[in-house]
């Protein structure tokens, strides 16, 4: 499946200064790993030593925060949007 | 835990409000968290969650209108426009609401939806969303876009370039510590994000004692989840921001900050910001390293309405 990416203003320079990317994968966890081969460096920032999406960080399937639906097991489909949005005060809205 | 000296009241021109609750904050003594450092290093917080709006913030923001009044920039018909994250927000609401001006911000969209009800239900001001990709970045710029197409229509204090910013924190903060502690402080350790609070602070205690070391405490990655801090390296540069007033820059990650937070809570009963953890993390590196000395260390806001509502940072 390929999706978009949208990185934000941090972590653009390890996509050479894009603010959206393309990716592919069958769930999250494929799309951060494709995402990681083509852009290493990325994955580090994203998550912890034990695997872990880091708490400060959420990440959205179009509308949707992962943490509501199935975490990095969540599956995508072709023209999904996937956003990387670091959190502010806790923030889970969008 | 306990409260030693309260700064002396100082009268304002509102005084006739809630307003008169800026500054004056208590200072706390750690007194759990730092019971392996000598025992002739003590560390003291400033606990600016007692400002009225809940945060440090009430201090720069209620100077900037001040002056802005003062200046006529903020006169019949105005609109405060200005970027912020949260806090500042709150406190310009909270100052509008009083004095009777209407108040937009300009804020990243990914702030919690506490802040965004306390700015935008209790106190009525405007919200305009900034892209959440870009973080505080993208509501600064977006600000001065909309400043740009209308600027007869808007007083923008623009609180990361208004000198009046820091100078709040020289002519309060710094007086209030110095006089809370008798004097005695001998290191300062402060977050930076517009860097007012470092900049005008440091500036009042080294007027006060040259020999006050500071310090500036920086979260470590440029994706960070410190709400409140500037990662300066990657970030739009403050105009306030010089780094020649303090001594060193201690950076922090945010699971250490966050894990600070954490420990605050459980081991000394008070629920504190993000900031405040990391702020605490640089002064402890700062008294690991001495035999004696009186740290001075800032708690920016309390965020108990987020905390309460995600727990442990997390939802």
């Amino acid at each position: 499946m390929a999706v978009k990416v949208r990185i934000p203003t941090p972590l653009q320079k390890l996509a050479g200064d894009k603010s959206e990317v393309e990716a592919e994968g069958a769930t999250v966890k494929d799309v951060m790993n494709n995402l990681e081969t083509l852009y290493p460096g990325m994955q580090e920032r994203l998550y912890s030593e034990e695997g872990e999406l880091r708490r400060f960080i959420n990440i959205y399937i179009n509308e949707e925060d992962i943490r509501f639906l199935e975490s990095d097991a969540t599956p995508v489909k072709d023209g999904d949007v996937i956003s990387i949005i670091p959190a502010i005060a806790g923030g889970v809205e969008r | 835990m306990h409260y030693i000296m309260e700064a002396p009241p100082q009268v304002t021109r509102f005084d006739k409000s809630v307003l008169r609750k800026i500054g004056h904050t208590p200072l706390i003594k750690l007194e759990s968290i730092t019971r392996h450092l000598a025992k002739d290093v003590e560390i003291y917080a400033k606990a600016e969650w007692h400002n009225v709006g809940g945060s440090v913030k009430a201090r720069p923001a209620l100077r900037m209108i001040q002056e802005g009044i003062r200046e006529g920039k903020l006169g019949r018909g105005k609109i405060l426009l200005d970027s912020t994250s949260g806090n500042t927000g709150v406190a310009y609401a909270i100052i509008g609401r009083i004095l009777g001006f209407k108040v937009q911000l300009v804020i990243p969209a990914n702030v919690c939806k506490e802040r965004k009800g306390i700015m935008a239900s209790a106190y009525n001001a405007e919200l305009i969303l900034s892209d959440p990709l870009e973080s505080s970045d993208g509501a600064i710029k977006l600000a001065q876009e909309i400043y740009r197409k209308n600027p007869d229509k808007f007083f923008m204090p623009d609180q990361y370039n208004n000198p009046y910013n820091w100078m709040a924190h020289r002519d309060t903060t710094a007086k209030e510590i110095w006089e809370q502690t008798g004097g005695r402080i001998t290191h300062f350790v402060a977050g930076i994000g517009t860097s007012g609070t470092l900049m005008g602070t440091t500036r009042g205690l080294k007027s006060f004692n040259p020999n006050i070391l500071s310090y500036a405490v920086e979260p470590a990655e440029a994706l960070h989840g410190l709400e409140g801090l500037k990662h300066m390296e990657t970030s739009i540069v403050p105009g306030i921001y010089d780094p020649s007033v303090f001594d060193e820059k201690i950076s922090i990650p945010t699971e250490d900050g966050y894990n600070m937070v954490m420990r605050i809570e459980k081991e000394e009963g008070i629920i504190v910001g993000q900031s405040s953890g990391a702020a605490l993390c640089g002064a402890l590196q700062v008294a690991e390293k001495i035999e004696k000395g009186i740290i001075i260390t800032v708690f920016p806001d309390s965020c108990a309405e987020c905390n309460i509502a995600h727990g442990d940072f997390s939802i």
